[in-house]
């Protein structure tokens, strides 16, 4: 199963990112993982959140633009080598990764998390599958 | 087969037009000069009078009035009959100033009325026709001079008004309507709402819209007319000459006739008020020959268009005004090049962006610099850094081609761009010259 991913649309001036996170607090929404694109003038927050629909509301309410992204959460272990390995799965099903960033913390504090965004999350989570790896769902998410 | 509502005088030759237009004029300036005390000053001050204009070739040596004009000799200033005359008055919203309250006599009523149905038979309309009025009623010259035209050529008028979406789609669905009249921008929101609730355009009755009272481009009009399977018609009016119905669109869809035995066009320079020849781009200035109650004269109407006299398919004789570009107040000179934000827009709406942009013009190291802030939609926005630059270089390259100069294009935060009353403040030029 796939996660949800919230893409939120920020423009590239002081205090944007923080309108953003203040909305969120506000209604605590608790953000699991938050990564950043950035051009010249605009940027993407990507955010993991434990309540997704909620946080999407709060975000379109405070005339955020809001889009989910389905992408695919791996836990493995948090250790040297933890990540090289889980991509060699990755090359041995042929998925092309698009972006990835990671997190680590919860109540598990050996491992870590990682997030992908991948072309065809539905074949490519397939093949991982079949490869052995277990992607988490958003109860797991919520759960950590 | 081409209908018109009177044929003789839509098809009327060229020396016939010139003939009423000489006769009309040579009245209405004696009228004028008799009745209105405000234009009889300017034409003194100008050193004319009634007796200087013998035919259309001595228009040009009349005065014209402006907005200026109306403001100053609001309410009463301009009006050319007794009140007691009077049976209507319809006003503009006022939104770029002072509201221009404009004076009907039963008969100005009646050459109005008879303007918006040449409008709506050029559009195909006969009394076989179920006619919505979705423009609204009131002040506003929309709805009761489209509800006026309908009722003179005969449909079965629905006088809806403005608003209320979904009655007016069942409207439209019971009655089986086939004409409808609104702005372009609400009928493109029906057209919309109507996809949503599942009517393509086979299951959609109308044939023919008739869409005026704000500008709007090509593409939305081939838009409207995929959405609703119809044809979609420009009408062209200002509440100062009557209302809807002073030029409109044929069958050829290609520029608006000028009813022109009841107005004058002319194209004016905006800046030295000189006369341009045929064909030239400037400012339409309209006199109305014909309108008893609010008879204006050589008025500046700041619509930058063009005239034709070429043939027309249809067969209609009247000169045709193409869609005008933009207000003059509106124009901006970048880098020498004239830029119209209507052109800007076109581009943003080619280009899957909606109209919610700001032009920002600035001069840095003696160069004027153009930005246009761009409001980012849910509809262009995706998780992919690239495709949003590459959608973003490719409007960059849309605009140089319209514009002839670069503009530089930020995609900003929804709602961010200032507004004002609800529309949103176009155009700040920060230049000090």
């Amino acid at each position: 199963m796939s996660i949800k991913q919230i893409s939120v649309f920020l423009e590239n001036k002081p205090g944007t990112l923080k309108k953003m996170t203040g909305v969120l607090a506000a209604k605590k929404v608790d953000m699991r993982a938050l990564s950043l694109a950035e051009t010249k003038d605009f940027g993407i927050a990507r955010i993991i959140v434990d309540d997704v629909f909620e946080a999407v509301n709060i975000l379109k309410d405070a005339d955020f633009i809001a889009k989910l992204t389905s992408v695919l959460a791996v836990k493995i272990p948090d250790v040297p080598g933890g990540l090289d390995q889980l991509l060699s799965i990755f090359s041995e099903a042929e998925v092309n990764i698009e972006y990835m960033y990671a997190f680590l913390g919860g109540s598990d504090v050996k491992s870590a998390y990682m997030i992908f965004r991948v072309a065809d999350t539905k074949g490519a989570e397939a093949r991982l599958t079949k490869k052995g790896l277990r992607v988490l769902t958003q109860e797991d998410i919520a759960n950590i | 087969m081409e209908k018109y509502f009177q044929e003789s005088i839509e098809c009327a030759s060229r020396d016939e037009i010139i003939a009423i237009q000489n006769e009309k004029l040579v009245k209405q300036v004696r009228h004028v000069w008799d009745n209105v005390p405000y234009y009889r000053k300017k034409m003194e001050a100008k050193g004319v009078t009634p007796d200087d204009i013998k035919s259309i070739d001595d228009l040009h040596k009349l005065p014209f009035l402006s907005k200026k004009d109306l403001r100053e000799a609001y309410p009463y200033g301009l009006v050319g009959k007794p009140l007691k005359d009077c049976v209507r008055i319809q006003s503009t919203s006022g939104t770029t100033g002072k509201r221009v309250v404009a004076f009907y006599t039963q008969h100005d009523i009646d050459l109005w009325e008879d303007c918006c149905a040449r409008a709506i038979v050029a559009a195909g309309g006969s009394k076989e026709d179920v006619c919505q009025i979705s423009y609204g009623y009131g002040l506003f010259t929309g709805g009761p001079g489209l509800n006026g035209g309908s009722h003179k050529v005969g449909c079965l008028t629905v006088p809806t008004s403005s608003g209320n979406t979904d009655r007016q789609i069942m409207f439209i669905q019971d009655l089986q309507a086939t004409i409808i009249c609104c702005t372009p921008s609400y009928a493109a929101f029906l057209g919309e709402r109507m996809k949503e609730m599942g009517y393509g355009p086979d299951d959609i009755p109308l044939k023919a819209g008739i869409f005026g009272a704000e500008a709007w481009s090509e593409e939305m009009r081939q838009d409207i007319q995929k959405t609703m399977g119809i044809k979609a018609y420009d009408i062209y009016g200002l509440t100062e000459l009557s209302g809807p119905g002073v030029a409109f669109e044929c069958s050829a869809q290609k520029g608006m006739h000028i009813n022109e035995d009841h107005f004058i066009a002319e194209i004016i320079d905006p800046e030295t008020e000189e006369v341009l020849p045929e064909g030239s781009q400037g400012e339409l200035v309209f006199t109305a020959i014909d309108k008893e109650a609010f008879p204006m004269i050589r008025y500046r109407t700041r619509d930058i268009c063009k005239l034709t006299r070429e043939k027309c398919s249809c067969g209609r004789t009247h000169v045709r005004m193409a869609k005008p570009m933009g207000r003059s107040d509106d124009m901006l000179i970048i880098r020498g090049v004239n830029v119209f934000p209507s052109q800007i827009e076109t581009v943003l709406l080619n280009h899957g962006y909606a109209a919610n942009y700001q032009i920002i013009v600035d001069r840095k190291n003696n160069s004027d610099t153009l930005d246009v802030q761009v409001e980012m939609t849910p509809e262009m926005f995706t998780d992919n850094v690239g495709e949003i630059a590459e959608n973003q270089k490719q409007l960059v390259d849309g605009l140089k081609s319209m514009l002839g100069i670069k503009a530089n294009v930020t995609l900003v935060a929804p709602k961010s761009i200032a507004r004002s009353e609800g529309k949103a403040v176009r155009v700040i030029d920060k230049r000090k010259i």
